[in-house]
């Protein structure tokens, strides 16, 4: 028996995936999937580190209420892994802190 | 065709589609501005098209309603009667001489702001999940419940392997089986209210022999998955270092405490909790609504104590979609008789009134059953984070109280900064007044979702 | 009834004034009641920013009590677990300008106050890049004024109260005061609150922007007008703005008797990380309406003093309402129409700054001593009774909306 994922559920026929780093390892994506949906099919469940104790986080609300799922992409701080769409060639970092140089 | 009276509707879920469909449908010019690239809200959330769903009603319930509203939408959209602007974050409304400028900032980006400037609004800004916490709920694994499902039904992804399903509420169920069914081995559903509460309402279950329908079938399905039901339990604690390995589930006595000795470990990668939901009222807030409690309060057609302005669905208080659809009608037609200057005729909208009222009773009946009792205060340690952004202990929120002179939610905010970050306290409002002692007063956010100060600075360009 | 005291003194407003107020007064030996309707910082100190400034004022009698404040300040943040708790940052002001007669101005009242005992050092603008590496470039120059601080105002306020009531007053929070309790030759006797009578010789007022109201339970007038203020609230930065920096006209807005509208960027990081924006000053009544207009000219400020800040995200505004005194000078000392009644209100913006000098020389004239500053200046009763100048009417009176008034103060500079 072939195991049930979220694709199979639905029968999705996903356009061919593209490539994002996270981190300076290569991720592949589906088109459509946001930053943090790319994450978790990774296998990755974190991407941020608190400023104050350096606590690892990653989504909680999933729907852009909470901002625990900031990160950096592209250079920029701040981004909410759960609303933002991966696009192909992203550059994508786990953030620390207040994600800006000290 | 500028003439035509002009509407912006914010939120495309349930309550906003049909009042948009209302509006536009008796000559109104709606212009429907919604932050998802897709209609839908968080209820009818639909995967991204680039990841070529043949069958997403799969993952919902009541396919068919959002069927008539997507092709409603589309062909109004296609008429001209409805602009949908999508990734359109609102962040403020401004009650201008004679009408309204809604400002949003562009998605995914948020560095440019456009305003949108209406005769009337609608306010159906949704809602948000409400968790309470409990040691280890700030591990990497734990998420909402509805965040889990909103993961999945846009991104088709799960979590984890395995999950828990934690909490209270009717929001519990759906997330269990539509995970299963999405692959995940769903270890344990923990409920902590008794479905046996249910028993001193029944006349009011009586009515809704579709919810218990619905309810039945959720109950069979976790039968048929094999998910195991725990009511009367709760998660006391999450366990693990960088992500979560394992929760702690303990019975609760009649008292709401943890029965001792009843604890035992439950290994998981994933605990999707959740305790009830909130609703969205910022802007009404910064409009100058009047709220009741924690909702926007509305008459009958679902006005607002502000002239032009209505409010529907999850805003006036959590009730789930179909009494989303009803709100969002009546306030479609009454938005529609209003700009033209009339009253709404009472037939046009008998049956949704009815719907509403029955809906209302019957959500009023759960929110009975389904609010924790106070006991969860105790089981949050001196050093579990209350508030996540800010980092703030429950310690740091009792020194508050006991020992700085705080006696209010916003004297608390200030002496410990919670509610002071990122999400200013939409996640640790009700923790923050549960432990305090206090009622929870809705927090006045004058800006719905931050805006760079280079977009405050400037003045917006029109939206359309 | 019984007429036996309860204390030596009641505080009225356990806002950063009564709180210090209530410090200095047990720690010379009184027994002391802090009661306010609210909790703890419940009005105006909880919407502030928590400046202790000597730069923006001129010589006289106002820059005396805020040099006194200034070192009550570090003489409590010295104290153990003080200066910490209260976020006390001795980090000085950074006022700039940006074109040469700005500049001149600023210097000449630099100099002004220089002989007045403030430290005030010239900064070129070769030199301001030194001290704010974020800053725009191509203003005129600066000056630096070393002595101005920063405190986080709702935990100072908390925290000083818990220390009087280490010194053995008591705080007695949301209870109304309904009126003050006066002899039949018109003494003041204490407070009926909505929680019962408290017996005193001596009541002080320092109930803030609703000291007109207090005042008027007593049978008095007293002149205080809430001034609107807006605060926008960054993201969470590392620090990039070291210092309070703030525009060369702030000062001038601070001593305009305008009603209108007026904003002057104040730009500062917080010991939390956010930075914080002020300042808009309007005469607007109690209207806690959001104002977005406000917002947008106090980002325009901002963001043209130090540019980087275009990017960052506003997370939140809040609004206040200072006790605006006609003149700019707070009511500091005893009122001779009411004996045993005391005021220490009428701060205006400064009144975080300005509360250990207030708190001590309140308690200084309740101990029976001479106070270290002449109160004179700050006399209650220096106003012309309400009913002769309907805009220094009561507490909460219609705000007064003249436009020719604002020309009165263009002439001003700094």
């Amino acid at each position: 028996m072939t195991p049930r994922t979220p694709l199979r559920l639905v029968r999705a026929r996903p356009e061919p995936p593209f490539t994002v780093t996270f981190d300076e390892r290569e991720l592949a994506v589906l088109p459509g999937q946001t930053i943090a949906a790319a994450l978790w099919s990774a296998g990755v469940l974190s991407w941020r580190t608190t400023r104050g104790s350096g606590e690892p986080r990653g989504v909680f609300c999933g729907i852009g209420v909470c901002f625990d799922c900031l990160l950096t992409v592209n250079g920029r701080p701040n981004q909410r892994a759960c609303l933002v769409r991966a696009e192909p060639g992203d550059v994508i970092r786990t953030q620390e802190g207040t994600g800006r140089h000290e | 065709m500028s003439e035509r009276p002009r509407l912006a509707v914010i939120g495309a879920g349930p309550a906003g589609l049909v009042a948009s469909l209302a509006a536009a449908a008796r000559g109104v010019a709606v212009t429907l501005v919604d932050a998802a690239p897709q209609a839908g809200g968080q209820f009818y959330r639909q995967p991204a098209a680039g990841l070529g769903a043949r069958r997403p009603s799969a993952l919902h319930h009541q396919w068919r309603t959002w069927e008539r509203l997507r092709d409603g939408l589309a062909a109004q959209v296609g008429a001209g009667r409805i602009t949908h602007l999508t990734e359109h974050h609102v962040w403020c409304v401004e009650r201008e001489s004679a009408s309204f400028a809604v400002h949003a900032l562009l998605g995914p980006e948020e560095e440019e702001s456009v305003v949108v400037r209406a005769d009337a609004v609608l306010l159906a800004t949704g809602g948000y999940e409400k968790v309470l916490p409990f040691p280890g709920w700030t591990l990497p694994g734990v998420v909402t419940a509805g965040g889990a499902q909103a993961m999945l039904k846009s991104g088709l992804v799960l979590p984890g392997r395995t999950a828990v399903v934690a909490g209270t509420g009717p929001l519990l169920m759906p997330v269990a089986v539509g995970l299963a069914a999405a692959g995940a081995k769903v270890a344990a559903l923990v409920e902590s209210a008794d479905p046996k509460d249910y028993v001193r309402h029944a006349r009011v279950l009586a009515a809704h022999p579709d919810k218990l329908a619905e309810g039945a079938w959720y109950a069979a399905e976790l039968v048929r998955r094999r998910v195991k039901v725990h009511v009367r339990h709760t998660v006391v604690a999450a366990h693990g270092t960088d992500r979560l390995e394992a929760v702690t589930v303990g019975a609760l006595d009649t008292d709401g405490r943890v029965r001792e000795g009843s604890e035992w470990r439950v290994p998981c990668d994933s605990l999707a909790v959740g305790h009830g939901m909130l609703p969205h009222t910022d802007l009404a807030e910064t409009l100058g609504c009047r709220l009741d409690g924690v909702n926007v309060a509305v008459d009958d057609e679902q006005r607002t104590d502000v002239p032009g302005v209505w409010a529907a669905g999850e805003s006036t208080g959590i009730g789930g979609a179909a009494l989303s659809l009803a709100e969002g009608r009546i306030a479609g037609l009454s938005i529609a008789a209003r700009l033209d200057s009339r009253a709404p005729e009472p037939r046009s909208y008998v049956s949704a009134a009815k719907s509403r009222a029955g809906l209302r009773e019957f959500f009023a009946a759960v929110d009975t059953v389904c609010t924790p009792t106070d006991r969860w205060v105790e089981r949050v340690g001196d050093d579990t984070l209350v508030c996540r952004c800010e980092e703030v202990p429950a310690a740091a929120i009792r020194e508050a109280v006991d020992e700085l002179g705080a006696s209010d939610v916003r004297t608390v905010k200030l002496l410990t900064r919670a509610g002071m970050g990122w999400c200013q306290g939409r996640m640790c409002g009700p923790a923050v007044a549960g432990l305090a002692g206090c009622p929870p007063t809705p927090a006045r956010r004058p800006f719905a979702r931050p805006v760079p100060l280079g977009v405050l600075a400037r003045e917006p360009g029109e939206g359309l | 009834m019984s007429n036996s005291l309860t204390c030596d003194v009641v505080v009225v407003g356990a806002g950063m004034v009564g709180a210090a107020t209530a410090l200095y007064a047990a720690r010379a030996g009184l027994s002391a009641v802090l009661v306010d309707r609210g909790p703890v910082a419940g009005g105006t100190t909880g919407s502030g920013e928590g400046n202790l400034l000597v730069s923006d004022k001129e010589p006289g009698p106002e820059l005396e009590l805020a040099l006194l404040s200034g070192r009550l300040w570090a003489d409590l943040a010295a104290e153990p677990g003080v200066g910490e708790s209260v976020e006390y940052e001795a980090k000085g002001g950074l006022v700039v300008a940006s074109a040469p007669a700005g500049l001149a101005a600023l210097e000449e009242l630099a100099a002004a106050q220089r002989s007045a005992g403030v430290r005030a050092e010239s900064v070129g603008p070769d030199q301001l890049h030194d001290l704010e590496p974020y800053l725009a470039h191509g203003l005129a120059g600066g000056v630096l004024y070393p002595q101005d601080a920063q405190v986080m105002p709702t935990l100072a306020a908390a925290r000083l109260v818990r220390l009087a009531r280490t010194a053995g007053a008591s705080l007695r929070t949301g209870r109304t005061v309904t009126d003050v309790l006066r002899t039949a030759s018109g003494a003041v006797r204490g407070v009926r609150t909505s929680h019962g009578d408290i017996y005193a010789p001596a009541v002080v007022n320092a109930a803030g922007t609703w000291g007109g109201e207090l005042a008027a339970l007593a049978g008095v007038s007293l002149p205080v007008l809430p001034r609107r203020g807006f605060v926008l609230v960054t993201e969470p930065l590392p620090r990039r703005v070291r210092h309070k920096v703030y525009a060369a006209d702030y000062v001038a807005d601070v001593a305009s008797d305008s009603a209108a509208l007026q904003t002057s960027p104040v730009v500062e990081g917080t010991a939390a990380g956010p930075v914080l924006i002020g300042a808009s000053r309007e005469r607007v009544g109690f209207d806690r309406s959001f104002s977005l207009p406000v917002t947008r000219e106090l980002a325009a400020g901002a963001t043209r003093l130090f540019p980087f800040l275009a990017e960052v995200r506003a997370m939140r505004a809040y609004l206040g309402f200072r006790p605006y005194m006609p003149d700019h000078l707070p009511a500091v000392g005893p009122d001779a129409r009411v004996p045993g009644l005391f005021h220490a209100c009428g701060h205006e913006g400064a009144g975080i700054g300005l509360a250990t000098g207030t708190g001590h020389l309140i308690a200084q004239v309740l101990a029976g001593g001479t106070p270290d500053l002449d109160l004179a200046p700050f006399r209650p009763d220096r106003f012309p009774d309400a009913d002769a100048d309907a805009d220094a009417g009561g507490a909460g009176g219609a705000p007064a909306s003249d436009p020719a008034s604002a020309s009165a103060s263009e002439g001003f500079c700094p």
